[in-house]
């Protein structure tokens, strides 16, 4: 088991992460969800031994970090946020310098090489520079990087960032079959719905402190909305006004603009969304589609922050 | 020790130099270029007359009134420095580059002079032992010696009673001869200028490659991958021993390819000692590592870092009498100049090929290169930031 005990770590005056606590057992996968700046690579840092806390503990397996760290680190694949690629040499000879780095060589080295590019779909590629590789065969190579000295626990630093849907979801396969494999997962990430399909479990961290650590079914249960609904309008968008007489209609809990409409969201959608219908009716505004809508992470972290995962502007009403 | 890490770390660094095929070009053959540019204009041709005074030695192997009066207006002449020495200190210091001209006077000079003066018969021999790189100021030397000469052995002539003036109706002839040897270590190594020009621009581009090689780590720290090399079961030291051992055989491969090229196509010579050649390689390659990474360890930026290092570089390699030859330098530069690890090196290197001098004179520049190398590696230990 991963234990993070009372964690901490400031940069000057300002606390980066501040008392953050959480465990991961063997074979769990474990999403850091927080906005940018939220203090989740400084965590994963100070996990994989490339920070040094200012207070609290880590220990892998019972064993603590600051006193078995080159022992620990062979237990431990990073997959920094950063490419960690040198784009003027070819994949194999990128993976050839880190599982040196292991202490690996020969057939040995050849061996996890090979198994490591199979996994990530890029052995016929093994050959190419790196500086000719797609941004998501690059991101595929810099997974297969960690990989190489076969590591219990794998620290992922927002392995997705920057690629293409397509890219994304061969990741996610990649993930998913380490996961079967049953590698121990941390993977820090801000977009919601990649921790709702990867992950067993979610630690939200905001301003440096862990605000919530539970399944993502657990997470759903803290909001009082079970359901959801995008009301599409022929004039879009609409103003605060609107948003706010909606919110204020009994048992809708949430009133949020999103491109195109309104989603509305209630604990009994059945009775409240006559009511919000006939609302938009006084208002002159023509509902010209109703889609069911989720209620997702997003709305989770907005309940608990009071703010948006990601950077850009949100407009929620809630009473 | 995680040797299999130093080894992947190590031929990872070279991998990235030789894949940047450009810059090994850049590395090897511009050298090569300019140090034949170099050879061609200063090989055998010293222009030191005209930065400063040249050291000659005078050996008076006659101590004759006329030697003595020779040797007392060379001494006062402007454009020399002499030094009064015995012949057997005069070749040592020929040989090694001190002075660039000896003239010597052997015993009976004077009388033999003296009557050669009239007679232009059974003229005496002057030996005039030079540097076989500083053949203007052999000249210079030569043209004073006759100038002194014939005025000292006149006025002897003139000023003994009863001495024949027949010979005057035959009219004055210079009443010695010269007789010129090259002076180097070996015997019969013809000098060439080339070697002097390869040694200084084999430093200089060596250095510009040690100045890549820490940017090259500056950037590596820059980049996601320092994140993967920190996480790996690694320490410090052997990060740094990797480094050091990368950087030292790039430049090796360096010196050796830039060496290779001025012995089979401008005729250098390792007319020396080779395994003082090869120490002074050795030590040379080290010091560019160790330079290397001092510059990473107290540089902030590559962009910025690289300025600096260039502008150390260019000074350092113009102290070292690599681009112009040290003696014409004024005499406190020459000086202030052996405080610059390239001179030392440059000299090494000299003393190794076209002086033909033996292990013994590789010991001194060895010592400093190894030295100041210590010295990089410890500031560079001493100021690497491994945790941030």
């Amino acid at each position: 088991m991963l234990s993070i005990n009372h964690l901490q770590k400031r940069f000057g005056n300002r606390i980066a992460v501040d008392d953050v606590s959480f465990d991961v057992a063997i074979g769990e996968t474990v999403g850091l969800l927080g906005p940018n700046g939220a203090g989740k690579t400084t965590t994963l840092s100070m996990i994989s031994g490339l920070a040094h806390p200012d207070g609290g503990s880590v220990s892998f397996q019972g064993q603590l970090l600051d006193q078995n760290a080159n022992q620990l680190k062979r237990s431990v694949g990073l997959v920094p946020q950063d490419l960690a690629l040198y784009d003027e040499l070819s994949a194999w000879a990128n993976l050839e310098l880190f599982g040196g780095l292991y202490g690996l060589s020969g057939k040995q080295l050849a061996d996890r090489a090979n198994d490591s590019l199979a996994l990530v779909g890029l052995a016929d590629r093994r050959g190419d520079r790196v500086r000719g590789f797609s941004g998501g065969m690059k991101r595929r190579l810099n997974i297969a990087g960690a990989l190489l000295h076969d590591p219990e626990l794998l620290l992922l630093d927002e392995p997705t960032v920057g690629v293409d849907p397509q890219s994304r979801n061969a990741i996610f396969e990649n993930l998913a079959e380490l996961k079967r494999r049953g590698k121990t997962l941390l993977y820090t990430t801000h977009y919601m719905e990649e921790a709702e399909r990867l992950c067993d479990r979610i630690v939200i961290i905001d301003h440096g402190k862990v605000i919530a650590n539970d399944t993502v079914r657990g997470l759903y249960r803290r909001l009082p909305a079970t359901g959801a609904v995008l009301l599409e309008l022929e004039a879009a968008p609409v103003s605060d006004g609107v948003l706010a007489s909606l919110a204020a209609l009994p048992g809708i809990s949430a009133a949020i603009r999103d491109p195109g409409g309104i989603r509305v969201e209630a604990a009994d959608l059945g009775a409240s969304l006559a009511l919000a219908l006939e609302q938009l009716a006084k208002f002159g505004l023509r509902v010209t589609s109703i889609r069911s809508g989720r209620v997702s992470l997003e709305d989770v972290f907005i309940a608990l922050t009071g703010h948006a995962l990601r950077d850009g502007p949100v407009a929620a009403v809630q009473p | 020790m995680n040797f299999a890490a130093i080894r992947a770390l190590a031929r990872n660094d070279v991998r990235i130099y030789l894949t940047d095929r450009r810059a090994v070009i850049v590395g090897v053959f511009v050298p090569i270029l300019i140090a034949a540019f170099f050879g061609y204009v200063f090989g055998g041709n010293d222009r030191s007359e005209e930065a400063g005074k040249i050291p000659i030695a005078v050996v008076d192997e006659d101590q004759s009134g006329v030697s003595r009066a020779i040797t007392a207006d060379l001494g006062k002449e402007s454009l020399l420095t002499v030094q009064i020495l015995t012949r057997s200190q005069a070749e040592e210091r020929v040989r090694a580059g001190k002075v660039q001209v000896a003239a010597i006077m052997p015993a009976g000079f004077g009388n033999a002079a003296t009557r050669a003066l009239f007679s232009g018969r059974m003229r005496p021999q002057v030996d005039l032992l030079i540097d076989p790189s500083q053949s203007m100021s052999s000249r210079v030397v030569e043209g004073l010696m006759a100038q002194y000469g014939i005025q000292e052995i006149t006025r002897e002539a003139f000023s003994n009673d009863g001495t024949s003036t027949s010979g005057i109706q035959r009219g004055l002839s210079l009443p010695y001869v010269i007789a010129t040897s090259r002076i180097t270590s070996a015997q019969n190594i013809p000098y060439n200028g080339y070697a002097h020009s390869f040694a200084g621009m084999t430093v200089q581009f060596i250095l510009f490659a040690g100045i890549d090689a820490g940017v090259l780590l500056l950037l590596t720290r820059e980049r996601g991958i320092w994140q993967r090399i920190r996480s790996a079961p690694l320490s410090k030291s052997q990060f740094l021993f990797a480094r050091t051992l990368a950087t030292t055989l790039i430049s090796l491969f360096q010196f050796a390819l830039i060496y290779t090229a001025g012995i089979l196509i401008f005729g250098v010579r390792i007319s020396g000692s080779f395994p003082g050649f090869a120490s002074l390689a050795l030590a040379f390659c080290l010091l560019n590592a160790a330079f290397g990474l001092m510059l990473a360890s107290i540089g902030r930026s590559a962009s910025a870092t690289r300025g600096f290092a260039m502008v150390v570089t260019l000074l350092l390699v113009m102290l070292g009498g690599a681009w112009v030859p040290s003696f014409v330098f004024p005499k406190w530069l020459q000086q202030a100049s052996l405080a610059a690890p390239t001179r030392w090196a440059v000299d090494g290197l000299d003393a190794m090929t076209w002086r033909g001098q033996g292990l013994s004179a590789a010991l001194s520049p060895v010592l400093v290169l190894v030295a100041t190398a210590a010295v990089c590696l410890a500031i560079a230990i001493w100021r690497f930031r491994w945790e941030d």
